[in-house]
């Protein structure tokens, strides 16, 4: 397979790479790892006329931790969160769900930035970004925005991100030591994407109930979701096994899963639920 | 376009189109066919190579980015006097058939068990998930690669040393 004919820039800077995509009037791309742009391109799904390469660019591939939370650069690999300790107890729960992305030699290469713009319903970071109430800053011709997981995720490949926009970095707010939380996904091989997945955590108010319950979920929708009416079943109650059932339930119920050839409609509400079922369950172990 | 980069120790330079792989650039332009490309898209492994140490799908890598790269392809990885650990213990394992992923699967050991020659059982088949094989059932993979394995922690041992 010959990918489609395209120019090639590697820019040194946000900047300029910028104005590089503003300059096409739409019809450049950004080239990050390419594990996900390299295959569309392969099957001539899209037909840039210019990549603009983003491997030159220097900070963007630095983890940085501090009080406002975890700052992943757009370039960071997924390999490099695996190899980054601090990150066990700094944001366990997005350790344990990049483990779960695709294999070992697309870890060397696919980056945070990449997935994020890519948007699958079924990858594992935009899900953790939703759960976590992350933020995103994207840089454009007019300068620097913020904006929030939630209003990123549009549909299915589909962001709020401008053509000629980059992101730059994604910041998880910080992560009380406290947090109880589980991670969750069902893939017929491993790395493969899931065919659902779930991110959950809560903490305990003083009562030592559940409180800010968090249930992320991808694979089920077309889009990384919260929901919002699970958690509001667990919040107030002792997380015990009736909470976790119902919250389970509740979550099975208000998804709008695909019927595709990887599974149905049916069969994968019916994951969902125990994939719920075990985050919480394995939760409090945790803590 | 013009790129120089190393490729199993030699300097070359080659004159590619931006939409060239990796993959390609090895197989056409270098006459290095050891590197197979099954899929062209990232599902195989087959087109597994090394480039800066990192094992990586060189069918999702354009060769205009590997400017300056150092690039290990399975041909760099034997060599003409004996068979190498890794060769030896596929040859004793029947850890190979057809022959077809087997380029991909030898650089992702390779690489791998330079990385981290102190690899469990069960992270060998984890990394060995990323490539498909339609002959071996897998099994003769792991043990051979569980049995070369000794031979990298000598070798990080002496490295140590
Ligand atoms: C076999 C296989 C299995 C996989 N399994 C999984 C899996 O289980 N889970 C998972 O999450 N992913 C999986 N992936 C995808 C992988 O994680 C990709 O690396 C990732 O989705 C894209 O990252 P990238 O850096 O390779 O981006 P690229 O492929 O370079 O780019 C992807 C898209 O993002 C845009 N882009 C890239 N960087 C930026 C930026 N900074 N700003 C704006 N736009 C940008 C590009 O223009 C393109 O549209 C798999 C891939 C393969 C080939
Ligand atoms: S040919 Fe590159 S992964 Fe299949
Ligand atoms: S030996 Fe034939 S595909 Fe692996």
């Amino acid at each position: 397979m010959k990918l489609p004919r395209f120019e090639y820039a590697s820019p040194t800077t946000v900047q300029e790479a910028v104005a590089l995509l503003a300059a096409s009037n739409g019809t450049a791309k950004p080239l990050a790892g390419g594990q996900s742009l390299v295959p569309i391109l392969a099957f001539r799904l899209a037909a840039p006329s210019l990549l603009v390469d983003l491997r030159r660019i220097a900070g963007l591939d630095t983890i940085a931790i501090d009080d406002a939370g975890v700052h992943l650069g757009a370039r960071v690999r997924w390999c490099d969160i695996e190899a980054d300790a601090r990150l066990a107890t700094a944001h366990p729960l997005l350790a344990a769900a990049v483990t779960h992305v695709a294999h070992y030699a697309i870890r060397k290469r696919g980056t945070v930035g990449g997935s994020l713009a890519h948007a699958d319903p079924a990858a594992e970071l935009p899900g953790i970004a939703i759960a976590c109430d992350a933020e995103l800053t994207l840089v454009g011709p007019s300068g620097r925005r913020s904006v929030p997981a939630e209003a990123f995720f549009l549909g299915p490949l589909t962001t709020a991100l401008a053509p000629d926009e980059l992101i730059t970095q994604i910041r998880l707010p910080p992560w009380p030591s406290a947090r109880r939380w589980g991670f969750q996904e069902f893939a017929r091989r491993r790395g493969d994407f899931a065919l659902a997945g779930v991110a959950a955590f809560y903490d305990l108010d003083s009562a030592g109930h559940a409180a800010n319950s968090h249930i992320g979920v991808i694979g089920v929708d077309d889009r990384p979701r919260r929901l919002t009416a699970a958690e509001a079943v667990l919040n107030g109650r002792t997380v015990d096994a009736n909470a976790i059932t119902a919250t389970a339930e509740m979550a099975a119920r208000i998804v709008d899963p695909p019927d595709d050839i990887h599974g149905t409609a049916r069969y994968r509400r019916a994951l969902l639920a125990t994939l719920v079922e075990r985050a919480l369950t394995g939760a409090p172990a945790k803590a | 376009m013009n790129v120089a980069f190393d490729i199993n120790g030699q300097p070359v330079e080659v004159q590619v189109e931006p939409r060239t792989t990796l993959a390609d650039c090895i197989r056409h332009d270098l006459r290095l066919t050891g590197t197979h490309v099954g899929c062209a898209h990232g599902t195989c492994g087959a087109c597994t190579v090394i480039v800066d140490g990192d094992a990586v799908r060189s069918c999702l890598i354009l060769a205009v980015q590997m400017q300056h790269a150092k690039i290990v392809t399975v041909e760099g990885i034997s060599n003409d006097d004996a068979l190498t650990p890794l060769q030896a213990a596929f040859r004793k394992h029947f850890a190979l058939q057809c022959g077809f992923c087997t380029p991909g699967i030898l650089i992702t050991a390779h690489a791998l068990l330079t990385e981290e020659p102190n690899a469990s059982e069960d992270r060998i088949r984890d990394v060995l998930s990323g490539s498909i094989c339609r002959c071996t059932g897998y099994i003769p993979i792991v043990q051979a690669v569980l049995e070369a394995r000794a031979a990298y922690q000598v070798q990080a041992r002496s490295a140590a040393a």
